[in-house]
């Protein structure tokens, strides 16, 4: 059975967590994390600090962003409209 | 960390929703463009941001970039979804107004040049690290910290990729790179800031050495 190698699995990563991948190189990669635990923490540290990473940024938009914006159009409709 | 993969059919539906929507905008009515706006306002602050890593700058450049869509929207083909149209245009704005200010501070680009393989720092065991005993307020910085120490170009990608949400066709628009170059860099980014997050933030805890190539 063809197997892969640790430096084709992390070349792959990326690719799997954004399940990026063909079928058959998604069960590969699978078959390679059950027996390599060296793999196994790689992924799922990676996997955990990009989570958290999104967590820690659901920031909101500056205060009154949306209404500045809306301000600014609404001149250049009324130019618009005047010329 | 599913990729958002849209049905063709649905695609469809909501490019021909946009359609609908700018021929009546093109027509006069202009209020209708914030509606065009609204669904996708933070996703051009945070492509502005990813890039310029300013306030300020970010929600200046959206505006300017907003604006331009408004201006430009006769030209908008409607091949693609307006989104990432508009994100192209932030990008473009971003990018230019951030070599401006290169220009002016003369600063080095710190891009490296390699953009080869990688080498991750070996774990002994992600489940022993301690993620509890971080206090949330210094837990934060380390991401703040491990963000800021990536050098730009892969900042960039992780940033739009990772917190913003965009997919992959519309990083690429919004960088203007090509899609192989989004996921290069993107697997280089997502290690390197685990790297730059566990070693910082463990070394204490955890035997940590760089894996032999």
């Amino acid at each position: 059975m063809i197997t892969l190698s640790c430096e084709e699995v992390r070349r792959e990563i990326s690719n799997y967590l954004d399940d990026d991948m063909s079928p058959r190189m998604r069960r590969l990669l699978e078959v390679h994390l059950e027996q390599c635990r060296k793999c196994a923490v790689l992924l799922d540290s990676t996997h955990n600090v990009l989570v958290l990473l999104a967590d820690e940024h659901r920031f909101e938009l500056p205060a009154g962003f949306s209404l500045r914006m809306r301000l600014m159009l609404a001149k250049e409709f009324e130019k618009q409209k005047a010329d | 960390m599913q990729s958002t993969l849209v049905k063709e059919s649905e695609n469809d539906r909501i490019l021909e929703g946009e359609r609908e929507l700018i021929a009546e905008i093109l027509a006069g009515n202009h209020e209708r463009y914030y509606e065009l706006i609204a669904p996708i306002e933070r996703r051009v602050y945070y492509t502005a941001y990813a890039i310029l890593r300013t306030e300020a700058d970010a929600e200046e450049v959206s505006q300017e970039a907003i604006l331009k869509g408004f201006r430009g929207l006769r030209t908008f083909r409607g091949e693609s979804k307006f989104s990432s149209w508009l994100l192209s245009i932030v990008g473009n704005e971003a990018r230019m107004r951030l070599r401006r200010r290169r220009e002016l501070s003369l600063e080095l680009l710190k891009s490296p040049d390699n953009e080869g393989e990688y080498t991750p720092i070996e774990l002994a065991e992600w489940r022993e690290i301690p993620i509890e005993a971080l206090a949330q307020r210094e837990l934060a910085a380390r991401l703040e910290e491990a963000l800021a120490a990536l050098p730009e170009i892969y900042r960039e990608v992780l940033v739009l990729r990772d917190i913003d949400e965009l997919n992959i066709a519309e990083t690429s628009a919004a960088l203007e790179i090509s899609v192989p170059a989004v996921k290069t860099r993107l697997l280089r980014a997502r290690l390197m800031v685990r790297d730059y997050f566990v070693s910082r933030s463990w070394s204490r805890h955890t035997g940590l050495r760089k894996a032999q190539p």
